[in-house]
């Protein structure tokens, strides 16, 4: 490992370490939920994470159809198989909240059911890269990548049409939205260690798969040049 | 070769076949068949109840046996090399796309007329709403299952084990579509509500899929 990448994950895992800390120690108390409420810290920078994670797919593989460049498949593929672990901790730390605040585990809310198609949808994308044969997956999976990013919207605003019972978003949305300064402090150093996180994953998942590539493409060549073993 | 005159030799092409061999068409409608029987089994429902869950039925009923017919747009091409063929002929590649398409969207709307009926005898079905809107849905939900499907299985022709591969991309995008499709039917069915904004989005869905579909099966077919 370079020794700045080195450094960075040093420093990522101190991030963490300390945003976790004041995650659970520093942070205020909510009033009426208590101190499930801090499980916030983890679910929205997951959230983030995951989204972010799933624009970059988004783009890269709409490069990938103007350029096909294998490295920017391998983009593709790292930052969809990171984004749907974020989207798993999502969708497992949302019912752990939900369940002492609401009453229940799960609800048909338009914005639970988007985060779960979203995550269907990109499972359905790791699958297909599984299945393709040969060097076509590129294509094919660059295809449903841009197929399931066009359809995330058309998901929200259809779903969305029922009843919302996901809380209104807390920053920027109503007159009465907005965090106590202390959470929203706490929040941005979580929100900054976990979109850390989430780079060494995908940059390591990357570096993984364009080693993979070069493998395939060496014993594809190995195999013409040498009549086969 | 203009794109009209292609994806009408190809549409016809594909109708001359199917009407001889009514291969698609014949296993759409057993399969629909047995899905209604085995849901009047399993849910027993009384003409109330029916009617409350008639929309869902109906459209699982018909995603499922489009599947079938899905499954073999591309297969038949792939015997013989006609898909390599194609893909060296100055042919516009969306000509074929869309003969494709319309195909299917005939074979399940034919499906969809013939099996009707048998819902209305079965399920004790009667519209409250206006029928006419039920034809529309049906029209704008059939083409969103059909123009996603029928890009899904160009895309799932290419893999390993392909049968199981189309559902599994198509499912998880069709969900908005599906979604549209059972709401407004419901809606009139009961008569609850109005059915206009899911036919909205049935109409968005389609354009922008559409779109998307003719902007990349180019690419689809192309791929090495």
């Amino acid at each position: 490992m370079k020794p700045l990448s080195l450094g960075f994950v040093l420093f990522t895992l101190a991030l963490l370490g300390f945003s976790t800390y004041q995650a659970l120690f520093v942070a205020p108390t909510e009033q009426t939920m208590g101190d499930v409420q801090r499980i916030f810290y983890y679910h929205v920078p997951s959230a983030w994470v995951a989204g972010v994670c799933f624009l970059v797919n988004f783009v890269a593989s709409i490069a990938y159809i103007l350029k096909r460049s294998s490295n920017v498949d391998a983009l593709a593929a790292a930052s969809a198989e990171v984004g749907v672990v974020f989207c798993t901790i999502v969708l497992i730390t949302g019912p752990i909240w939900a369940r002492p605040v609401w009453g229940i585990w799960w609800t048909w809310d338009a914005r639970l059911t988007t985060t779960l198609v979203l995550w269907l949808i990109y499972v359905s994308y790791l699958i297909l890269r599984r299945f393709a044969a040969g060097s076509q997956t590129h294509l094919l999976a660059a295809v449903l990548g841009i197929f399931g990013f066009v359809d995330v919207p058309i998901v929200y605003m259809s779903i969305r049409w029922f009843r919302t019972q996901h809380p209104s978003p807390v920053m920027g949305g109503g007159e009465n939205s907005g965090l106590d300064p202390a959470m929203l402090h706490v929040f941005l150093w979580n929100l900054l260690a976990f979109t850390c996180v989430g780079i060494i994953l995908t940059a390591s998942r990357y570096r993984l798969q364009r080693l993979e590539n070069e493998l395939e493409a060496e014993h594809a060549r190995l195999a013409l040049a040498g009549g086969g073993r | 070769m203009s794109t009209a005159t292609v994806t009408r030799s190809t549409l016809l092409k594909d109708l001359r076949m199917e009407w001889r061999s009514k291969d698609a068409i014949n296993s759409m409608l057993f399969f629909s068949l047995l899905v209604v029987v085995i849901f009047s089994f399993a849910f027993n429902p009384t003409a109330e109840e029916s009617r409350l869950i008639a929309g869902g039925l109906i459209w699982v009923a018909f995603l499922f046996a489009a599947v079938v017919a899905l499954n073999q747009t591309w297969a038949r091409e792939l015997r013989n090399q006609v898909l390599d063929a194609y893909r060296i002929s100055p042919a516009p590649a969306n000509a074929l796309f869309l003969a494709k398409v319309l195909g299917n969207f005939l074979f399940v709307v034919v499906l969809e007329v013939l099996m009707a009926p048998l819902f209305i005898v079965f399920y004790q079905l009667r519209s409250v709403g206006p029928v006419w809107q039920l034809i529309v849905i049906a029209l704008l939900g059939t083409w969103a299952l059909v123009v996603n499907g029928t890009f899904s299985a160009a895309l799932s022709i290419r893999t390993r084990s392909r049968e199981i591969m189309l559902p599994l991309i198509l499912f998880p995008i069709s969900i908005p579509a599906l979604l549209a499709m059972v709401d407004a039917t419901t809606s009139i069915l009961t008569g609850d509500s109005s059915p206009g904004f899911w036919m909205k989005m049935l109409l968005v869905y389609d354009v922008v899929f559409t779109a998307v579909c003719l902007l990349l099966f180019e690419s689809v077919l192309n791929a090495e």
